[in-house]
């Protein structure tokens, strides 16, 4: 019984390669999978509650999401911000600190990335995308930092000081567009374009098709707006699964979650941990926002993020906080999101429903990875 | 600026104080319940928002306020009882469902009213008459504290009566000391043949009722309409207020009205024209709850039991 109080207290094991193969399939592809399944059939009730025909609504959704080569283009680019940031979220979750402050920090990422980009005309774009996605994280790091340390100096609860940063973010955000960082003469709340050497080159254009040339096909391609972005999602996600399973660092941020009396006693530093977990957990949102600047953006506008740091919780905790399946959760809220953008245009059903099907997928993972607790272990 | 005018401005913004602090008030409130039981509800933001659309709705499609606050309390029970059987029942995290019940409620207050009473990107402005003021014979003659105390509406009178009744609930009562104990140490309690359980549901839900009411209270008493997200993380103020409060119903209601300061000192600074920009006055209350966790150490004073789910 004390054995089951833990795990169902503290729901991410230490270690998710050391379940056996059945579980981990279990946990990471059918329980996810099912809630996916139970949340679109609650919001399927509620579509036709509200008078829609939910199927057509849906066959919509589908269409928009993996439908044609446009729409598939269209989930990578919504699902790139939610993997990035939603990596950042499973570092700090991991850590027992729940950061939910994201979306605060994809802000502070995003202005960093504008002040910065805007300045770069003339810089080799090998040069200059670094220089601009590193501000971003450093950006976002501070605005992490910030409940990082309040919680371990002056145990203030991170919980209300990141949410609240959230706000500070978005002020800051409606302050530079309209007065310091408005575009010279504009007359629209917007930054300047970057310079098109800090903008991420685009998959099919600007990688696919030279490479494609070079080996001498002639072929057509569309140009997509995906960039390559969603290269980095997938690369940062392989480093930090490195980072939390073969590292010092790693093991003793999952340590300091898993048991913080256990960590303290083995010599870790609770604080040191905590607070490197915070700065790479607000990185990596930055890191997000950024990417949305220097991507499909290319300019700092308020509200730019239509709720893309608070998904991002979501999308940590559909994967159980595993950098590698935060790839596969992010890509099914970038489906969801990409398909409900479609489904308002075809169908007139308003975009904000993924923000119930997301709540509602989370409300079934809970209960139905605690069902199994209970029945396994009680 | 001479002297009366000077009383007349904090006059005018004590009274502003006490419009914009119920709501805050009612969250905290009922979250002094919960978290004394043991339960933390980040989801009071969301059950707030509900609490705000369904009393704006009752309000608009039948024209009694009765009606509005019904539906409040109705749809904030329903999401407090899901969110009771996921964390209690369940034993899942309670940060974690009450981060979902807030993404659920932006999304199912938004798509209903949208698709109701706006289109797909614009909202057509409907409003209600927001709750009549009802002053109190001879009370409300009283110089400068007759207009700010007793002027008010019905529904901030009842959350000034809820601070004296919820203290005496939770010190003075048998269900008060079974609630602390459940919060404190859960296995004493469960020993002594208290149900951990019921008085956890029974928490969660008195949380859950007091939200969605200062929801209801933004949008059919203070505004007079509904927007989109109007809550703006009040939810998540009043949990600060709760921890400034030292999970205290007086000391709530010093922070509660702290705050509802704030509101009122930075919509006023707003119309007064002044060279800040008006950014940084609407981030102010957010920063003030910042600095005020910051600096009030009060972890010491929380329930030891808090978010811990109980197995018995």
């Amino acid at each position: 019984m004390s054995g089951l109080t833990v795990r169902a207290s503290k729901p991410f094991a230490l270690s998710a390669l050391s379940h056996p193969w059945s579980q981990l399939l279990w946990d990471g592809l059918v329980l996810p999978a099912l809630a996916v399944g139970s949340g679109l059939v609650v919001g399927g009730i509620i579509l036709q509650l509200a008078g829609y025909q939910a199927l057509p609504a849906f066959s919509a959704m589908f269409t928009g999401a993996f439908g044609t080569v446009l729409s598939l283009s269209t989930t990578l680019l919504r699902a790139t911000p939610l993997i990035l940031a939603g990596l950042g979220m499973a570092i700090a979750f991991r850590c027992s600190m729940w950061n939910i402050g994201a979306e605060g920090q994809l802000y502070a990422g995003a202005i960093a990335a504008t002040f910065v980009g805007v300045r770069l005309e003339g810089w080799p774009p090998l040069l200059a995308v670094p220089t601009v996605l590193l501000a971003a994280f450093a950006a976002g790091a501070c605005w992490g930092f910030i409940p990082g340390i309040l919680r371990v100096r002056l145990g203030a609860s991170e919980v209300v000081t990141s949410i609240m940063l959230n706000y500070v973010g978005i002020y800051l955000t409606s302050y530079l567009v309209t007065g310091p960082m408005r575009e010279p003469g504009g007359t629209f709340p917007q930054s300047s374009p970057l310079a098109a050497a800090a903008r991420l080159p685009r998959v099919v254009r600007d990688v696919l098709a030279p490479i494609l040339n070079g080996l001498g096909f002639d072929v057509q391609l569309p140009n997509l707006r995906l960039h390559i972005g969603i290269l980095i999602a997938i690369g940062t996600a392989i480093i930090l699964h490195f980072l939390l399973f073969r590292t010092t660092l790693g093991y003793q941020i999952r340590a300091v979650g898993y048991n913080p009396v256990a960590a303290r006693h083995a010599g870790i530093s609770q604080g040191r941990t905590v607070v490197l977990a915070m700065l790479i957990s607000g990185g990596m949102a930055g890191l997000a926002g950024g990417i949305e600047i220097t991507g499909p953006i290319n300019r700092l506008l308020q509200g730019f993020s239509p709720g893309y740091g608070y998904e991002a919780i979501a999308v940590a905790l559909m994967a159980h906080n595993t950098p590698l399946g935060i790839l596969l959760s992010g890509l099914v809220f970038g489906a969801l999101r990409s398909g409900a953008e479609f489904m308002q245009l075809r169908a007139s059903i308003p975009v904000v429903l993924v923000f119930m099907i997301q709540g509602l997928v989370i409300l079934f993972i809970m209960g139905y990875a605690a069902r199994r607790l209970l029945r396994t272990g009680g | 600026m001479d002297l009366a005018a000077a009383i007349l401005w904090v006059r005018l913004l004590l009274e502003a104080a006490f419009r914009l602090g119920p709501p805050l008030l009612y969250a905290a409130l009922g979250e002094t319940f919960a978290e004394r039981s043991g339960i933390i509800n980040i989801g009071i933001e969301g059950l707030m928002l509900t609490g705000a659309f369904l009393g704006f709705i009752g309000t608009f499609s039948t024209g009694s306020y009765l009606v509005g606050l019904g539906s409040a309390v109705a749809g904030a029970l329903v999401l407090g009882l899901a969110f009771a059987f996921l964390t209690i029942t369940v034993r899942a995290n309670q940060i974690v469902v009450g981060a979902a019940l807030n993404i659920f409620s932006l999304g199912i207050t938004g798509f209903f009213f949208r698709t109701s009473y706006g289109g797909l990107t614009t909202v057509r402005a409907i409003s209600i008459e927001t709750l009549p003021l009802l002053p109190i014979p001879l009370l409300s003659d009283i110089p400068f504290l007759g207009p700010v105390l007793f002027q008010q509406s019905l529904l901030v009178y009842l959350a000034l009566l809820l601070v004296p009744l919820s203290f005496f609930i939770i010190h003075r009562t048998a269900l008060g000391l079974a609630i602390q104990a459940v919060g404190e140490y859960p296995r004493a309690a469960d020993t002594a043949g208290i149900n951990v359980y019921r008085i956890r549901y029974l928490c969660t839900l008195i949380g859950a009722v007091l939200a969605g009411i200062g929801g209801a209270f933004l949008s059919i008493a203070h505004t007079g309409t509904f927007i989109e997200n109007m809550t703006a993380g009040r939810g998540f103020i009043a949990l600060a207020v709760v921890i400034l409060g030292r999970w205290n119903p007086y000391g709530v209601l010093i922070g509660a009205l702290t705050f509802g300061a704030s509101f009122a000192l930075q919509l006023r600074l707003q119309t007064a024209g002044t060279q800040v920009p008006y950014q940084f006055l609407q981030a102010l209350p957010y920063i003030v709850t910042i600095l005020a966790v910051t600096a009030f150490r009060s972890r010491i004073a929380a329930p030891k039991a808090l978010a811990v789910p109980y197995t018995g």
